[in-house]
């Protein structure tokens, strides 16, 4: 028992992401009608957002220390981050301690620009090309991004630490009246799924309850009608390219801590995310963050040992058979609508 | 389409025709040199074909630095680095044979089907006499392949697995780079000190050949000092989120965990582990270990404090304090403002012993230098006393035990060396078992031409 | 001029490919070799039978996507299926190739109706996912668990201790056609400071991919064809007349897998090695970009996309540090290391830039691929008559997807 409990926390957590990032991709599909290549990207450009603030935070001056030497045998150099010159020890600790989370802060305005520049500057202009262009242009796109990311930060993936305060792990079975150590879960993956969960539920009340969300959802329905109405849909629909892109941001921004980020994360995500997003049902937001979680919780069962020692090299394959099965038996994936993508 | 007039007998017949016409050619050229891409002018061309796209992007990047260091010390510019230390005396910095010497790169990729093209083109079109690097088993094993075929030497860069040169061993291919085998023979002894007899094992291991013969090599290593394996789970490669397979460890009754990954996996599976609370654990009343059987400094750094205490294994650390080491690290050092990686040793190494085998085999013909490699001995290249040996092309030197630092001072140093595992304990038989037994052979020395 | 059924225009252009393909070692290596240029010369075997090989697998991918406008993102794995049958066929029987590229053909076909049949129940981005599904499950087990099979990430080859049942003494000892040339056979010419390889590889693929694209040219002018372009058009409307287009996108479909299968198995035939990782959705991903590059729905463009990938991947890449200095060295100093400098981002390690980079400039400025580029160049010399040609040409040619 203990040890589903185990599982299906990873498969909450693991479905966190895919959720997150499908959710992007689907809103940029559903609204502009684009297929965009380039999310997985924006994923990546999130976590490097937060290697940036590490660096800035990592910044500083060298003071020589005589009674130390480095590989050369010279005298060792070592380096104090300003921070903690400027606002001293004590808070320029606690700015390094919790620079993770405070990256959000830097990964939204970034993101919104990302988001903004690239729709107007490059995305606008395929709105009316075919699928295929809007693959090639955005696949163009990311491999830019991501070559451009691994020329200033290089190709090994970078620790990017939680705060101290979560870097452990939480004895979440005593919640639940298990024994003490039956249930060991790390405090920070805890802390994605409900950061997780505040941002699907805040994107999805937005759409809801605001006038704007409302000629959103008016013009992902029919974009023609609202546009007769008199009302500027390009002007919100540049805007929800770039809520997604910050979407995206952060959650590449929390996402550090648990996988170390890399130049070519984004890339991994994509097929994984687009996947999602078709099971889902294209278009269908709903659909992507149900499909989300589902791959992600069955994806965590497939690799328990007993699961494997029945079907060797399941875990590797389990994402895509369950993608399989439900298209056949749901030709428009779980929630997706007529029409939408298929001719 | 409705009709076609190509019929097979006509095709068989152009096929032939064609065939006849192509082959006769090929004889006249073959009298024209001894051997493939024998040397013309004034010059010799190297082949350095190592990752520079990819996840390993900057360790290709590293044994480059290395590879053009190497260039440079055989043709006579810089302080020499290791030709002062090197106990054979062949190479007086003038290039080879009185040619110089001139490289050319290419992009593996760290697949095999990239890492072959790049390698013919570097064969084909830029007349390469041995190509050198990699850091991979699976490229190396496909490119050391194709170099038996096409007839040139291939001086392996960092690959681990066991069958590099055991089940898939070539005449014409060497590597200096230690493997599984040796890992575990030289952490076995250490983990018993550090850690007792009577203890219980899990192994996750990255599901690809690498993987398993690491898994194999230390199971069996740690096996026959009185260690349990209570389980090994094959995990995919690039899985990122590792986290469904370290969940159940804590309560599988093992107290140890063996993490047979290697690069972004091992960073990304060690990372999570101690995030799961592993290194805080007690189990069985004991504390609970983490062991990464092959170490990497570029990636030991990715993985930042959650490497510290833990015990792993390495062909070579800069840190070492032989005069050869230290003459790399001064010229590596001095070059590139920082140290070299044990990748990058491997192929600076490697490049060098080519060179020389070639001067003492007064001749570039592959099989010539393959004569010159086998059996060689020497020393002053950072790893003591080394014997390439004739069998099965392996070097067989000694092994370094490695630790994470507690308190590293650079990002150089997170690793300290634990203990250097004299070479006549990594020993085994060219017909072990796990390297292919009794059926393993070289095949003969290709010439090619 | 009429020749093997087709049409005037059709055999000039034909006779035109078969030029151009013949003369490959010749066009491809412009430059002196020991000039500067010779950097950029491409004219070496290895990188001539991968143009063919890919220019194949394009061809046959763009019988599938440029004609009916079904995406698949799962293709690479016939290519991997069709390597892999060469393969065994050297492990069991010999190293003759046209055991195993017959195999390769059948059992490619084999996978292609299997996934086919299943994955054509839908359509549009449906269709993708569930290709890519069956693919990268295949390149998945490949890797692992398949194993004992495929020879995981090591890839399949040839050990002496193979049965290779058919292979007698006197046969030659690498990948051969009927004994009566090896395919690494190879011959130079020199003319002055040039040098041109003859590879018997290299024309043996020729071959095979001039015969595979009269079989491509012969669909494209078919009933067939029509039917299959109809089907991308409007095929609501064809269901509605009554007529049921599945069996024609799954011929369609089974076709571009045996096309595949057939590159994949060349691929086998001219290097004796098959890696899961040509099973990766990148591979797929990669002959997606060709056929849209170069043009889909078009008869050469597949060619041109394939071969310009090619290209980056092989020449670019290899443009390092020491070669940019040589190139730059008359500069002054500081002038010669700002353009290093810059150059740096474009290519060696950073050749993925650069081909990002022109695959954006190619969709946003040339929206009918490379093809659309030659006929805009073509049409700026004829002139103004031809100009109305070109605008022609462009109407008539199918849109790029959909």
């Amino acid at each position: 028992m203990d040890a589903i409990i185990l599982q299906l926390l990873n498969g909450l957590d693991k479905g966190s992401a895919y959720a997150l990032i499908a959710l992007g991709l689907t809103l940029i599909f559903g609204t502009l009608g684009v297929v965009n290549f380039a999310h997985g990207a924006l994923f990546m450009i999130g976590a490097f957002c937060a290697v940036t603030l590490q660096k800035i935070m990592g910044l500083s001056f060298e003071q020589v220390d005589p009674t130390k030497t480095d590989f050369l045998g010279k005298p060792l150099v070592v380096k104090v981050p300003y921070v903690e010159s400027w606002f001293g020890a004590d808070f320029g600790a606690w700015l390094i301690n919790w620079q993770v989370p405070l990256s959000i802060l830097l990964a939204i305005p970034v993101m919104l620009i990302v988001g903004f520049v690239m729709e107007r500057g490059l995305i606008k202009h395929f709105y009316k090309r075919p699928h295929a262009d809007q693959i090639l242009v955005t696949f163009g796109l990311a491999i830019v991004l991501q070559e451009l990311v691994k020329y200033f930060f290089g190709a090994n993936p970078i620790q990017t630490g939680a705060p101290s305060q979560f870097s452990g792990s939480m004895d979440f079975g005593v919640l639940l009246g298990f024994d003490p150590m039956a249930i060991m879960y790390p405090y920070w993956r805890l802390v994605y799924f409900l950061f997780a969960a505040v941002v699907i539920f805040g994107v999805f009340a937005f759409l809801q309850f605001t006038t704007f969300g409302m000629v959103v959802r008016a013009g992902m329905a029919d974009r023609e009608t609202v546009g007769l109405l008199g009302i500027n849909i390009d002007r919100r629909f540049t805007l929800m390219f770039g809520l997604a892109a910050a979407v995206a941001g952060v959650a590449g921004v929390m996402y550090t801590p648990i996988l170390a980020p890399n130049y070519h994360m984004g890339m991994d995500f994509l097929v994984l995310s687009f996947v999602v997003v078709v099971v889902g049902g294209m278009g269908s937001l709903p659909g992507a963050v149900a499909a989300g979680f589902l791959l992600g919780i069955l994806q965590s069962f497939a690799s328990m040992n007993e699961i494997k020692s029945l079907i060797p090299g399941i875990d590797q394959v389990i994402i895509y058979l369950v993608a399989i099965l439900i298209l056949l038996t749901r030709p428009r994936g779980l929630l997706g609508r007529a029409g939408v993508m298929e001719e | 389409m409705s009709k076609s007039n190509f019929t097979r007998r006509g095709l068989l017949k152009t096929g032939a025709v064609t065939g006849a016409g192509l082959a006769l050619p090929t004889i006249f050229t073959s009298a024209a040199s001894a051997f493939t891409n024998e040397p013309t002018g004034s010059t010799v061309k190297f082949g350095f074909n190592v990752p520079q796209t990819g996840p390993y992007a900057e360790e290709g990047l590293d044994e480059l630095r290395a590879q053009e260091l190497a260039v440079q010390h055989i043709n006579g510019e810089g302080d020499g680095g290791m030709l002062s230390t090197f106990s054979s005396k062949a190479l007086d910095g003038t290039g080879i044979l009185g040619r110089k010497v001139e490289f050319v790169t290419g992009d593996t990729q760290t697949k095999s089907d990239a890492a072959r093209a790049a390698a013919k083109s570097m064969i084909e079109k830029d007349g390469v006499v041995m190509i050198n690097g990699g850091s991979s088993s699976g490229v190396a094993v496909a490119v050391q392949e194709l170099c038996q075929s096409a007839g040139i030497i291939f001086m392996a860069g960092l690959t681990h697995s066991n069958d590099t040169t055991g089940k898939d061993r070539k005449a014409n291919g060497f590597r200096h780079f230690f493997n599984a085998y040796m890992s575990a023979a030289a952490l076995a002894p250490v983990l018993k000190n550090a850690y007792g007899t009577d203890r219980r094992a899990y192994h996750l291991t990255a599901d690809y050949t690498w993987g398993w013969t690491q898994q194999e090599s230390i199971q069996a290593a740690t096996e026959a000092m009185g260690w349990e394996t209570v389980n090994n789970v094959l995990t995919p490669l690039s899985a990122g989120d590792f986290s469904s397979y370290i969940a159940p460890v804590l309560n599988s009754g093992a107290d140890i965990l063996v993490l047979n990954h290697y690069g972004g996996d091992m960073v990304n599976s060690l990372t999570q582990a101690v995030q799961f609370g592993l290194r805080d654990a007690q189990a069985n009343g004991k504390n609970f270990e983490i062991v990464v059987p092959l170490y990497s400094e570029l990636m030991a750094a990715g993985a930042g404090d959650n490497i510290k205490g833990v015990y792993g294994s390495m062909n070579w650390n800069w840190q070492l304090t032989d005069e050869g080491t230290q003459a790399f690290v001064k010229s590596f050092g001095e070059k590139y403002g920082r140290p070299p990686s044990n990748s990058a040793h491997t192929c600076y190494v490697q490049t060098l012993l080519y060179a020389d085998a070639v001067a003492r085999a007064g001749s570039f013909n592959p099989c010539a230098v393959a004569e010159a490699l086998e059996g060689f001995e020497f020393s002053g290249m950072g790893n003591g006393d080394v014997l390439y040996r004739a069998e099965d092309h392996q070097c067989f030197k000694d092994v370094l035990v490695m630790k994470g630092a507690e308190s590293p001072t650079t990002e150089y140093d997170t690793l300290e060396i634990v203990e250097t595992t004299p070479v006549d304990q990594v020993m085994y038989a060219p017909d072990h078992p796990m390297f292919g037994g009794a059926e393993a052979s070289l095949g003969e020395c290709n010439a090619g031409a | 001029m009429k020749m093997l059924g087709l049409s005037n225009k059709d055999t000039t252009f034909l006779l035109i490919v078969v030029g151009l393909t013949l003369l490959t070692p010749f066009l491809l290596q412009p430059f002196p070799v020991a000039s500067g240029g010779n950097m950029f010369n491409a004219g070496y075997p290895d990188l001539m039978q991968r143009f063919a090989i890919f220019g194949i697998f394009a061809i046959g991918f763009n019988i599938l996507f440029g004609l009916t406008g079904y995406l698949s993102f799962g293709h690479a794995a016939f290519l991997g299926v069709g390597s892999y049958s060469v393969v065994w066929m050297y492990k069991l029987l010999g190293y003759n190739v046209v055991p195993g590229l017959i195999l390769a053909i059948i059992v490619s076909a084999l996978f292609a109706l299997l996934i086919g049949y299943i994955s054509l129940r839908r359509s549009g981005i449906y269709f993708s996912i569930l290709t890519l599904a069956f693919a990268q499950m295949m390149y998945n087990l490949a890797y692992s668990v398949l194993t004992p099979l495929t020879n995981g990430e090591t890839g399949l080859q040839v050990y002496s201790n193979d049965p290779q049942v058919l292979r007698g003494p006197e046969h030659l000892d690498a990948p051969h056609f009927f004994n009566l040339f090896k395919m690494t056979d190879s011959t130079k010419l020199t003319l002055g400071g040039w040098e041109f390889t003859l590879s018997a590889g290299y024309y043996f693929t020729a071959v095979i991919a001039i015969i595979a694209f009269y079989i491509s040219l012969r669909i494209f002018r078919s009933p067939f064809g029509l039917m299959l372009r109809a089907i991308k058009t409007n095929q609501t409307r064809l269901n509605y007349t009554g007529i049921n287009t599945r069996p024609y996108t799954l011929a369609a479909f089974v076709i571009s897998g045996m096309y595949a299968g057939l590159a994949g198995g060349l691929l086998a035939a001219m290097d004796p090695l098959a890696g899961a990782e040509r099973m990766q959705w990148t591979a797929s991903g990669e002959v997606v970009l060709m056929v849209i590059l170069g043009g889909a729905g078009t008869l050469m463009g597949p060619v041109l996309g394939a071969g310009f990938i090619k290209y980056f991947e092989n020449i670019f890449s290899k443009i390092n540090d020491g070669v940019l200095h040589q190139w730059f060295a008359w500069m002054p100093d500081g002038l010669e290391n700002v353009i290093i400098t810059i150059s740096h981002f474009f290519v060696g390690k950073s050749w993925h830039l650069t081909l990002g980079l022109l695959f954006m400039l190619v969709v946003i400025f040339l929206p009918g691929g490379l093809v659309e580029g030659g006929q805009r160049i073509a049409a700026r010399f004829r002139g103004r008559k031809a100009k109305d040609d070109a605008t022609h040409a462009a109407k008539t040619q199918p849109s790029a997807a959909e």
